[in-house]
């Protein structure tokens, strides 16, 4: 034997662009960028048929550090328009990129809905609990007693759980990964891909600048202690208890992706016009 | 005998008066008539009061009459709430069963005629007849209209109760030849046979998006700009295409932009509070230079305002409620028939232009269901410039490929500013669409030199557009001009006709870019213009006065939703003008 | 998490095991050019060099892995491999270690840790019951990691260590969207 194993078609790096990222040395984010590019890689896809979609804030920037289509949209609606990305044109593998404040806030009716509808895209959220791209607000998922310019003293709120949504409206694959280990999240988001319908990957990654208290995060995680399930209502359990720390395939149902993909065409345009004439 | 004839049948929920109103405009136009019906009714969901009101002519028109001929109700509960928008004349009868007791003062004070027919013991009579189709025969016989006509619409229509139905009807039609000469409106003999369709502008606005190439919709539902949306949702089934329905219209404009950065061409369609929250995204389709096109289906404002009802007055936001200097496509139907080359001229626009475009259509023409002339084809060529890899690119040539992807500019500085779009599929031109500012690349860029040279290429791409002759609709020659937009261009146009076409009628359709030379050209003699208008604050009025020169002397006739104009006040508006 | 413990290794075949090791090497080279960008994108150039640096060694140490092996090109790394235990190669760098205002005391520190886990890493599989080329190539690569490891803190005698308060910066973060 003389050569290595079977090596990809694609390796990771060709899945990272030559744009340098505006993130802060040491943010959880750039293995994220890491992490994505080693699924990609490993699931033998071209770069030209993926499209990474997002929204606004630090996580948002991703799509333009992949060498994949990249649509930087605007804030919360990143998933609406990986909806529309996606339903028109199906043969794309299309990835969003999220983050606490971007897809649980002002893009928190977006998340319902998009679990809801179950269309084949995969959901990545960076959450660091912070808007960093603002300079450190208190987001969705802050804790209440986290004290911040615009919240001193915290703001008094109990946090967002996402998982717990998700399942709750309908998310067909729901993981949770480290930033701190990014071929475990690179796995995550691989099976994502593969896992039919809406998949909703959540990624704890820290703010080292607004949350530098969060590289503690590496000791709190742990693999989850049990297996995924594929009942909701165990799931819900598990989730409903969950601290937030636990990582892994959380949950895998099996219900049927969105069907609406466009249909070949039975009329031409001009025949619509039957429908009109006297 | 007359060239037009303008009835409305009212009624409570439950006596079918929309029913019986659409018959009566298949039957006319069975009969070889145009005409069209629009509706108003109650806030109520069901069991609420309503009328049909249908104008049949021997020539096309989407403009309501001065006056109602002929008002026929069922029963009047609260319908002398509509008094404002049933007008009436000493000439007009008015058609009641006497057993729902006499009609509301506020008719009878213009001198209109009352005729009592028992409409509800003659529908008894039948059974399984109902009094509106007793009504409905009356108003044809009061109209001549055949009664295979009727019987024609009849059987088009009536899923159930045909039988007794077309027996009521016929009785109805007897009961009309027993009034007095004078009471009777009966119509000039018809036109010669056109082409013709029945339609109503929502769906001639969704039929014009399919034509232009629209191949993805996202919906979300809003009055009065639903049953666009609905009427597409089979029809685009039916070619290829696919809808979604959207939790919001934040949702249903990302999506557009979504499928239509993925190169298919998409739209949406709402009303002024869905575009409002539209705003922020069709600012990212300008930066992100995505087309996608926006049928604005207006009603009145401001915040939920009149939902039912027509209005003018999203002009201002159409054109200027994007955020930054955001160069886009605003585009105004100016008939029902217009809906269709309207809207496909927006889908091109949109298309080749890699732009954002608003159809300002409105509630009087979405929700009118009118007889109008076939339109005949546009055949615009208007296609969007894609990006695509060599054929020895494609075959794998890598170096070829990535030399390629290196010198690929999505945002290319072009002389027309319109730079080849790529599509996601297609090897060696990746890029990322961003809202952000950019340079010629797609990386975002805070610098002032990018910043000018992508706004200029932006702008270009419009202030470069040359619209040929669709930007107006041009008619009559005079000193006297009006200049009007939408759904008042039918009243102003028959107001004309009237007056033998001595003065000017300038429609625009494109409203964004402006086209000030043009209208320049329009108006070159003109000494005096007359802006028509329907909006509280002279939208358009301020509009011409900010983006172009307007000659001689300027009046303005305007007033807010719901009332529609009618040629009557225009022609005498006009008149009094010249006079002084 | 045990993301980097060698107990995970499977493949004591000499081929899988030089994959691999090329894998550790290959994985290595990449991060530290990511961390040279990340340090030249924040304006850190003395840093950034350094970690230019450690990827050109280690790209050297995985040139000669496919040297030995007669291998023709640099392969993509082999996913399967990359995953091993659930974490990142021993030798690889881990993405949260960076702050912009580093030092090279704080990049060497950082590459002597990955060394010695790297060191401890082909010890391990040494110690195991492996075919005997595999265990004389992973003495071999033991010897090459504890080579770099007394390079790096020669180097480290010859950099400042960093003054107390190295990370302040008197301005606050800067506001981007």
């Amino acid at each position: 034997m003389n050569a290595p194993l079977t090596a990809a078609a694609l390796a990771a790096k060709d899945f990272k662009s030559d744009y340098k990222p505006v993130w802060c040395p040491g943010c959880g984010d750039y293995s994220v960028l890491s992490a994505i590019t080693k699924a990609l890689a490993t699931l033998g896809l071209r770069p030209e048929n993926v499209a990474v979609i997002s929204g606004i804030g630090c996580s948002s920037r991703i799509p333009a550090y992949t060498t994949c289509y990249g649509f930087h949209g605007v804030h919360g609606r990143a998933l609406p328009a990986a909806t529309g990305l996606k339903a028109a044109r199906p043969d794309l593998t299309v990835l969003v990129a999220s983050g606490d404040g971007d897809g649980y806030s002002i893009g928190g009716n977006h998340f319902l809905h998009a679990c809801r509808r179950n269309v084949d895209l995969t959901y990545i959220v960076m959450d660091n609990h912070v808007y960093g791209m603002t300079k450190g607000q208190p987001s969705p998922t802050t804790e209440p007693d986290w004290s911040s310019k615009l919240a001193p003293g915290g703001t008094g709120l109990r946090e967002f759980h996402p998982l717990v949504i998700a399942l709750a409206s309908g998310a067909n694959y729901i993981a949770r990964g480290f930033s701190g280990d990014p071929n475990g999240c690179a796995a995550l988001i691989a099976e994502a891909v593969r896992h039919p319908g809406f998949s909703f990957v959540e990624i704890l990654s820290p703010c080292v600048t607004f949350r530098p208290e969060q590289r503690e995060w590496k000791q709190a995680v742990r693999p989850s202690p049990v297996a995924p399930t594929d009942d909701p209502a165990r799931a819900a359990r598990r989730l409903m208890t969950d601290d937030g720390f636990n990582l892994g395939v959380l949950y895998k149902g099996s219900r049927p992706p969105f069907a609406g993909a466009p249909a070949a065409p039975t009329h031409a345009v001009q025949d619509l016009e039957k429908g009109f004439e006297l | 005998m007359r060239r037009t004839v303008s009835a409305a049948l009212a009624g409570s929920g439950g006596a079918g008066v929309m029913t019986a109103g659409n018959m009566l405009l298949e039957a006319a136009a069975a009969a070889g008539y145009y005409g069209l019906m629009t509706r108003t009714s109650g806030p109520q969901i069901r069991g609420g009061e309503a009328a049909a009101m249908v104008r049949v002519a021997t020539f096309p028109t989407d403009a309501q009459d001065d006056r109602f001929d002929i008002l026929a109700a069922i029963d009047w509960q609260n319908v002398h709430r509509f008094a404002s928008e049933l007008p009436l004349g000493a000439h007009s009868v008015v058609l009641g069963d006497p057993a729902q007791g006499e009609p509301p003062e506020v008719f009878l004070k213009t001198g209109a005629r009352f005729l009592p027919v028992p409409l509800k013991k003659i529908a008894a009579a039948i059974p399984g007849a109902w009094p509106n189709m007793v009504a409905l025969g009356v108003l044809a016989g009061l109209m001549g209209l055949p009664p295979e006509a009727l019987e024609r619409a009849a059987r088009k229509s009536m899923k159930k109760g045909l039988e007794a139905g077309l027996a009521a009807a016929r009785e109805g039609m007897v009961q009309a030849s027993t009034f007095p000469e004078e009471s009777l409106f009966r119509l000039d003999k018809r036109p010669q046979d056109r082409k013709r369709w029945l339609v109503t502008g929502n769906e001639a606005a969704g039929y014009g998006a399919l034509r232009g190439g629209v191949r993805f919709v996202a919906a979300y539902p809003i009055t009065p700009a639903t049953e666009l949306l609905e009427w597409l949702s089979p029809a685009l089934a039916k070619v290829g295409g696919t809808l979604v329905q959207a939790e919001d219209e934040l949702a249903s404009i990302n999506m557009a932009l979504g499928a239509s950065y993925g190169g298919v061409p998409a739209l949406t369609a709402t009303s002024g509070p869905g575009l409002s929250l539209m705003s922020e995204a069709l600012g990212l389709g300008v930066a992100a230079e995505i087309p996608v096109v926006v049928v604005d289906v207006m009603r009145t404002g401001p915040s939920t305002g009149i939902a039912t009802k027509s209005e003018q007055a999203d002009l201002d936001i159409a054109l200027h409620g994007l955020h930054g200097d955001a160069p886009h496509v605003v585009v105004a139907p100016n008939s029902v028939a217009d809906c269709v080359a309207a809207t496909e001229w927006a889908v091109g626009l949109a298309e080749s232009l890699q732009v954002p475009a608003l159809v300002l259509s409105d509630q009087y023409f979405g929700q009118a269901r009118a007889v109008v002339d076939a339109p005949r084809s546009e055949r615009f060529a208007l296609k969007r410039l894609v990006a695509e890899l060599k054929e020895r690119e494609a075959a794998g040539d890598q170096e070829e490929k990535e030399s390629k992807e290196k010198s690929y500019n999505r945002y290319a500085i072009t002389p027309s500013g319109v730079s080849p779009m790529a599509i996601p599929g297609t090897p060696g031109c990746r890029y990322t669409a961003d809202g952000l500012e950019h340079n010629e690349k797609g990386t975002p860029s805070s610098q002032a030199g990018d910043h000018l040279a992508q706004m200029d290429k932006r702008a270009r791409k419009l202030s470069q557009l040359d619209p040929g002759e669709h930007w107006a609709s041009i008619e009559g020659e005079g000193d006297t001009a009006v200049v009007t937009f939408g759904s008042c261009t039918g009243p102003v146009r028959e107001a004309m006709a009237r007056a033998g076409w001595k003065a000017k009628l300038v429609s625009l359709r494109l409203l964004s870019p402006a086209q000030p030379e043009r209208l320049a050209k329009a108006l070159a003699g003109v000494k005096r213009v007359l802006v028509v208008e329907q909006n509280h604050s002279g939208q358009f009025l301020r509009y011409l006065r900010a983006d172009y020169d307007l000659p001689g002397e300027v009046k303005s006739l305007r007033r807010p939703g719901p009332l529609p104009f009618r040629p009557e006040e225009i022609l005498q508006s006009l008149q009094a003008w010249e006079a002084a | 998490m045990s993301a980097r413990s060698p107990a995970a290794a499977q493949a004591y075949d000499y081929a899988e095991f030089m994959a691999r090791a090329y894998a550790i090497e290959l994985e290595a080279t990449e991060r530290y050019a990511q961390f040279a960008e990340q340090m030249e994108a924040h304006n850190n150039p003395e840093v950034a060099a350094l970690f230019r640096k450690l990827s050109g060694f280690e790209a050297l140490h995985a040139k000669r892995i496919l040297g030995e092996m007669g291998w023709v090109d640099m392969p993509a790394l082999p996913p399967p491999l990359a995953w091993e235990g659930g974490g990142e190669g021993p030798e690889t760098a881990p993405f949260e270690a960076l702050h912009y205002l580093m030092q090279p005391y704080h990049a060497l520190e950082l590459a002597l840790r990955c060394e010695l886990q790297a060191l401890e890493y082909f010890e391990g599989i040494a110690k195991r019951d492996v075919p005997a080329q595999v265990k004389a190539a992973a003495l071999d690569m033991a010897a090459e990691e504890r080579l770099h490891a007394a390079l790096i803190r020669d180097w480290m005698q010859r950099v400042p260590p960093p003054a107390e308060g190295w990370d302040e910066d008197p301005d606050p973060p800067r506001m981007n969207e």
